[in-house]
């Protein structure tokens, strides 16, 4: 009979400890007398990108020596380890996963790729997509955040992966043979015999139940709303509550939830008095229609126009005690570890005299000669070291600047752009166009940031306001809208948002 | 010091003969070097020879103990140079470096060598970097062999078949005088396999020998007549020689098979691929018994004709596979069959990809084209063989299976190989791109190393790339902007690597003397980072062996430079942004360099890491930083990826309802480089960035002070954290 030969490919991003593991892969079949071949393509890869490690093991064959292939065959590969979804979503892609013959053990962490980190939005590949899809192409699939895993026994990713491919059976070897691979290897050995038998033991779980996997938590990048509470924390903001469900459409308390207390902590009570009035004003005007829509997005946008990101608010969450103690677990300092850090500021003449008082920050802008005195006195990098008293107190003083806050001349411009957008809004809801009216509030998601960021995103919100006035009362225009807004999330230069508004023939 | 250490693999260079060998096939190619008697061995780092070098680096006190002379050479001239150790004297040399890049380099020394013929063994190992997982422009070694009269050497890839090359090619080339070069394909070269070892051998002929009885033969140097004679020689005696040789030992194999009117001739290095193409058409088994008959060029050059119509005689057809262009073999095969009025078809790249890698689905396509035309029966249903059929697998659609699940795939992002975590080459290219948006885009001429990944999302910096080192003189056309009064001047990078392999005259010195107006940037991370960590002259470890620690600033300054700007941290964005902009706008006549200095962060860590470590265990104070996002914050637009793209700086859940777009996040790769932060300073993106540190074995005295300002600060907070809780409408996180 033909002896049996088992094919392994092996996906890794370089400094994933790919080839780490392809020795551990070797050493388990040489030591139970098999014949091991393995080679790998790095080429570059060993910067950052992918490398691909190709094993070939095959049952002792007293006195003949068989002849390997040095690369994977599409449907001829048994096992399939993909050290990150993405590059398993890959290995299907290149047809190294056959559903009549592949064992698929993956980690479903995203090392997330260059081209998803550019968007201005969110660039992220569907996880969810790719994992279902992987799935369906494998005969049998061990797919887990092995990442964590590993990182959860102090150990590295190739151990847990090693452990998965040992609870996958996919091998003819005992998990003891795993082990004292992993013994003769001779580095941070307990560690990662710990990750290896968890895995192991996942990965024997996952065999028994057919149950598809699902994506790990972290993964769904958008976050729910929390439930509205019955009752306030702060008793003094009961009677805001109260007015969210006496006042609004159920679907949007808990939208009006999030954002009371998002404006509430930025300013005050009164503020959010103030939300609720704005976003009243359309609910009154809400018909209803997709499942209430215009109070939802209302809620949602309004909130986070009102809570403009400013120096004060910088200042205020940086000095904050929960933040002390997150940056404690971060760097994994005990108690009695001394701790710094510095935070890296660096307002403009713009920032400075947004904060000052409308007439006052008019008469200094007025004179050139003050501008000229001012800007490299305050436009230059600062390291403020915000654990220590002094900058501690350095960004109370400033965070201390909230009571003056709606005087200042930043609040005034914040107040008029809010204005003008909600009046785009009406002026929608009066022409009856209320699909159009949601997709406009939906637009303030363009304006966020700070300096140069601030005003890109602010230029494109005008943009699209102005091209909504044209949409206006045509039908199609609130997807039309819609389009425009993820073209201006898409890229940092607004070439896809140019490119759409010449293709609606606006602007 | 090389990113890998062989320390451990080395030792198996000692083991005893008749013992079993594992391990690479680099390891193994320097097991037989040592069993060769090779006296002396030099080369050039670079994929996929890289760790060839830094084997033989590794394995130095071996060396010595065989009185073998090893040195890391400036580039694959010098190295393909000191080959000239073997034509007077009979001491035999071996070379490496990657092809066919580093044989470009090389071919005007090896040329030479060529003519004059050697004496001593000349071995050149060539790490043929073709199809997947290559660096470089898709080019075959074999021109080369051809066109200097040089053998090529192309074995099975199994390890005791590639042992076996350098030995066969040793006696090869003192047998025929001629140098011989061996090629190992990317994944041979890291394979890991097994053999059996021999006795390491001392050189016969020491270059001691040499040097206190120098010999010198006119007849060897490349100079009219001599010249002319050398080619009569080449013709007359060398090649017939080699052929003798080729088919005395059998280099080449003539596998038989049932099949007889039918042949398969293929180079050695596609053997493995090409059983594997047969055994899945049920044509061979995996012991490498065929149906169909086999020729495996071992030596892919030169051919003998009288071996290939051996193989030819009465055959209706043969398959030849050969990878890439042109294809000499098919082409030679027509020559040498029509010459003999064989009538054999001969196909080739009409039924294989005219280019690109032979996988082994590629090869499996043609060869049952192969058959299909010249012997349907093969594909009958099932006939009783003379082997063990393996149970029937579902038939291979065309095209692979592997087109049939992309088509409903979701899209993939693309993973192209960048700059690592930390790197001090990431701020000079964000320096480069804020500069820009004062001054305009300019023309980047880019060159070989780590830098190259510039051209790349998000720095999308750098037009061409002409050679390793060329980096500077690539720009030289634009020094016509002087002369034109154009407005911009055009900037060309280079790495240290590069820089010393010959950019230093090709490039720098060719500036000065030419009066170039145009910026030169130099990448000093200490190593040759791009392949593997090597050192050179200017690396600033101490080498045992070699001298190191030689500025590039007094080179540069050495060859006639006046307008010099030195960063000692790259990592200072301001400063880096302030040379480069001082480069672009100076009115000072002549070329314009600037040399950006910060060690490379892959060797940094690996050299550092093993000391923190022994610090933080022997008590010491240490100080442990990395840097960190506010989630709540940063505002998700990703501005600042767009100018680092570190790979460390990735994105998170905002963990706001009210913020849908992901946020940055820096992870646990961190290495506190800094670039974030000051890029984010510089580029006047966010507040979001800070850098948290702790010290680690604080003194009494540091500890008291900490924890007092630590308590009056809780109070602090305590008391803005009450403010706050008044008006929560959820419950705040507990105050600490």
């Amino acid at each position: 009979m033909k002896p049996q030969r088992l094919h392994l490919a092996i996906l890794a991003l370089g400094g994933q400890g790919g080839g780490v593991l392809v020795d551990w892969i070797v050493a388990l079949a040489e030591r139970a007398g098999w014949t091991a071949q393995a080679t790998s393509v790095a080429g570059v890869a060993q910067r950052t990108g992918a490398t691909i490690y190709y094993l070939e093991l095959v049952e002792p064959t007293p006195g003949r020596e068989p002849v390997l292939a040095l690369m994977p065959v599409p449907g001829e590969v048994d096992v399939l380890i993909a050290a990150e979804l993405m590059e398993a979503g890959r290995a299907v892609e290149r047809g190294l996963v056959t559903p009549t013959r592949t064992t698929l053990i993956a980690s479903s962490h995203r090392t997330y790729a260059v081209q998803e980190k550019l968007a201005p939005g969110n660039g992220i590949a569907d996880s969810a997509a790719v994992l279902a899809h992987v799935q369906r192409q494998a005969r049998r699939s061990v797919i887990a955040d092995m990442q964590t895993l590993a990182q959860q026994q102090g150990s590295v990713i190739s151990a847990s992966l090693f452990g998965a491919l040992a609870g996958s059976g996919a091998l003819p070897f005992a998990l003891q043979d795993y082990e004292a691979v992993v013994q003769a290897s001779g580095v941070g050995v307990q560690p990662s015999l710990a990750a290896l038998r968890a895995a192991a033991t996942l990965a024997r779980e996952m065999g028994a139940s057919a149950a598809p996997v699902q994506p790990p938590a972290h993964e769904t990048v958008e976050t729910a709303p929390r439930p509205l509470p019955a009752q306030a924390a702060a008793p003094a903001l009961q009677p805001l509550l109260q007015r969210v469900r006496a006042e609004f459409p159920a679907p949007a308390w808990n939208w009006l939830g999030e954002g009371l207390a998002r404006v509430v902590d930025w300013q005050d009570l009164d503020y959010g008095h103030d939300y609720l009035d704005r976003v009243a004003a359309l609910a009154r005007r809400d018909d209803g229609a997709q499942g209430h829509a215009l109070s939802v997005e209302a809620a949602r946008w309004i909130a986070v126009a009102m809570s403009y990101d400013d120096v004060i608010r910088v200042a205020e969450l940086k000095s904050r005690g929960e933040r002390s103690a997150r940056l404690r677990r971060e760097i994994g300092a005990r108690a009695d570890e001394p701790l710094g850090s510095e935070e890296f500021f660096h307002p403009r003449l713009e920032e400075a005299l947004a904060t000052l008082p409308r007439r006052l920050a008019d008469w200094l802008d007025g004179s050139p000669r003050l501008r000229a005195w001012l800007a490299p006195r305050l436009d230059r990098g600062r390291r403020i070291r915000s654990q220590g008293l002094a900058g501690h107190l350095q960004l109370r003083l400033v965070a201390g600047l909230r009571r003056w806050r709606r005087g200042s001349r930043r609040h005034a411009q914040e107040g008029a752009l809010l204005r003008r957008w909600l009046d785009e809004v009406d002026q929608a809801l009066d022409a009856g166009d209320g699909a159009l009216a949601i997709e406009l509030l939906r637009c303030r998601r363009l304006v966020k940031g700070y300096s140069d960021t601030h005003e890109r995103g602010n230029g494109r919100f005008m943009l699209l306001l102005r091209a909504a006035a044209q949409l206006r009362g045509r039908d199609g225009g609130a997807a039309a809208l819609a389009r425009l807004r993820d073209a201006a999330l898409r890229d940092a230069e607004g070439q896809a948002l140019s490119a759409e508004l010449a293709a609606q023939g606006l602007g | 010091m090389a990113e890998r250490s062989f320390a451990r693999e080395v030792e198996q260079l000692r083991v005893p003969a008749g013992s079993e060998f594992r391990g690479e096939g680099i390891l193994a190619v320097t097991k037989a070097l040592l069993e060769a008697g090779v006296g002396y061995v030099t080369g050039y780092q670079g994929s996929p020879i890289s760790h060839l070098m830094d084997v033989l680096a590794d394995a130095q006190p071996i060396l010595q103990e065989l009185g073998v002379y090893f040195e890391p050479a400036a580039s694959e001239a010098a190295a393909a140079a000191a080959l000239a150790a073997s034509v007077n004297y009979p001491v035999r040399g071996a070379v490496t470096w990657k092809s066919t890049v580093g044989t470009n380099v090389a071919s005007d020394a090896l040329a030479n060598l060529a003519s004059g013929g050697v004496t001593g063994g000349a071995l050149v190992i060539v790490g043929e970097d073709y199809g997947e997982g290559s660096s470089i422009m898709q080019e075959r070694s074999h021109a080369f062999a051809m066109k200097s009269q040089m053998w090529l050497l192309d074995p099975r890839p199994q390890l005791p078949a590639i042992v076996k090359a350098v030995h066969d090619g040793f006696a090869l080339s003192e047998a025929s005088r001629t140098p011989v070069m061996l090629e190992l394909r990317i994944r041979s070269c890291h394979l890991h396999g097994r053999f059996i070892t021999r006795e390491n051998r001392r050189p016969d002929f020491t270059l001691k020998d040499a040097l206190e009885h120098p010999r010198r033969d006119l007849s060897r140097i490349v100079l009219p007549p001599a010249s002319f004679a050398h080619e009569r020689e080449k013709l007359e005696q060398r090649w017939p020689a080699a052929q003798r040789f080729i088919l005395e030992h059998q280099l080449n194999e003539l596998l038989p098979g049932e099949l007889e009117h039918l042949g398969v001739v293929m180079l050695g290095g596609l053997y493995n691929n090409t059983l594997r193409a047969l055994e899945l058409l049920d044509l061979a088994d995996m012991f490498g018994a065929s149906r169909v008959p086999l020729y495996v060029l071992n030596v892919a050059y030169p051919l003998v004709e009288a071996e290939v119509l051996r193989f030819c005689q009465g055959k209706r057809a043969v398959l030849v596979v050969e990878e890439g262009q042109p294809d000499y073999h098919e082409q030679h095969l027509h020559a040498i069959l029509r010459r003999a009025g064989l009538a054999t078809a001969v196909h080739g790249k009409d039924l294989l990809p005219k280019g690109g890698d032979y996988t082994v689905d590629a090869l499996r396509r043609g060869l049952e084209g192969f058959l299909r035309q010249h012997h349907p029966a093969a594909f009958a249903p099932a006939v009783s063989l003379p082997m063990p059929r393996p149970a029937a697998k579902p038939a291979v659609p065309e095209p692979a299976p592997s087109a049939t699940p992309a088509a409903a795939a979701p899209p993939l992002p693309p993973r192209p190989p960048g700059l690592c975590v930390g790197c001090p080459e990431r701020p000079i290219f964000s320096s480069l791109k804020l500069v820009e948006r004062e001054l305009g885009p300019h023309h980047v001429a880019a060159d070989i190393g780590c830098h190259l990944f510039s051209i790349m999302p998000p720095f999308n910096l750098g037009a061409t790339t002409m050679g390793y080192g060329l980096g500077a003189s690539s720009a030289s056309a634009f020094n016509a902007g002087a002369m034109l009064g154009a407005r911009r001047r055009a900037i060309a990078f280079m790495g240290d690597g590069g820089f010393w392999h010959n950019g230093l005259s090709s490039g720098i010195a060719n500036a000065v003397f030419n009066k170039h107006d145009n910026v030169f940037v130099i990448v000093d991370n200490h190593y040759t980072s791009a392949t593997g960590g090597q050192d050179i002259p200017s690396s600033r470890a101490a080498n045992a062996q070699r001298s190191t620690q030689h500025p590039i600033e007094r080179a540069v300054r050495g060859v006639g430079v006046e307008w010099v700007r030195t960063i000692t941290r790259t990592y200072d964005v301001k400063a880096m942004q302030g040379a480069l902009r001082e480069a672009l706008s100076s009115r000072e006549p002549g070329p314009k360099v600037v040399i950006a200095q910060s060690e490379c962060m892959l060797n940094r860590q690996r050299r550092e890491k093993p000391q923190r470590r022994a610090a933080l265990q022997a008590g010491a104070r240490q100080v442990q930083e990395r840097f960190g996002v506010d989630a709540a914050v940063c505002s998700g637009d990703h501005a600042c990826m767009r100018v680092s793209g570190c790979p460390s700086l990735t994105l998170a859940p905002s963990g706001d309802a009210l913020k849908p777009d992901p946020v940055a996040h820096v992870d646990e790769h961190c290495v506190a480089c800094g670039h974030c932060g000051e890029v984010a300073d510089a580029a006047v993106l966010c507040p979001s960035f800070y850098k948290v540190h702790k010290v680690a074995n604080a003194g009494r005295w540091e500890r008291w002070r900490h924890a007092l300002s630590r308590r009056v600060l809780g109070a602090l907070q305590r008391a803005q954290w009450r403010r706050r809780a008044a008006r929560a409408l959820y419950p705040l996180e507990a105050q600490p």
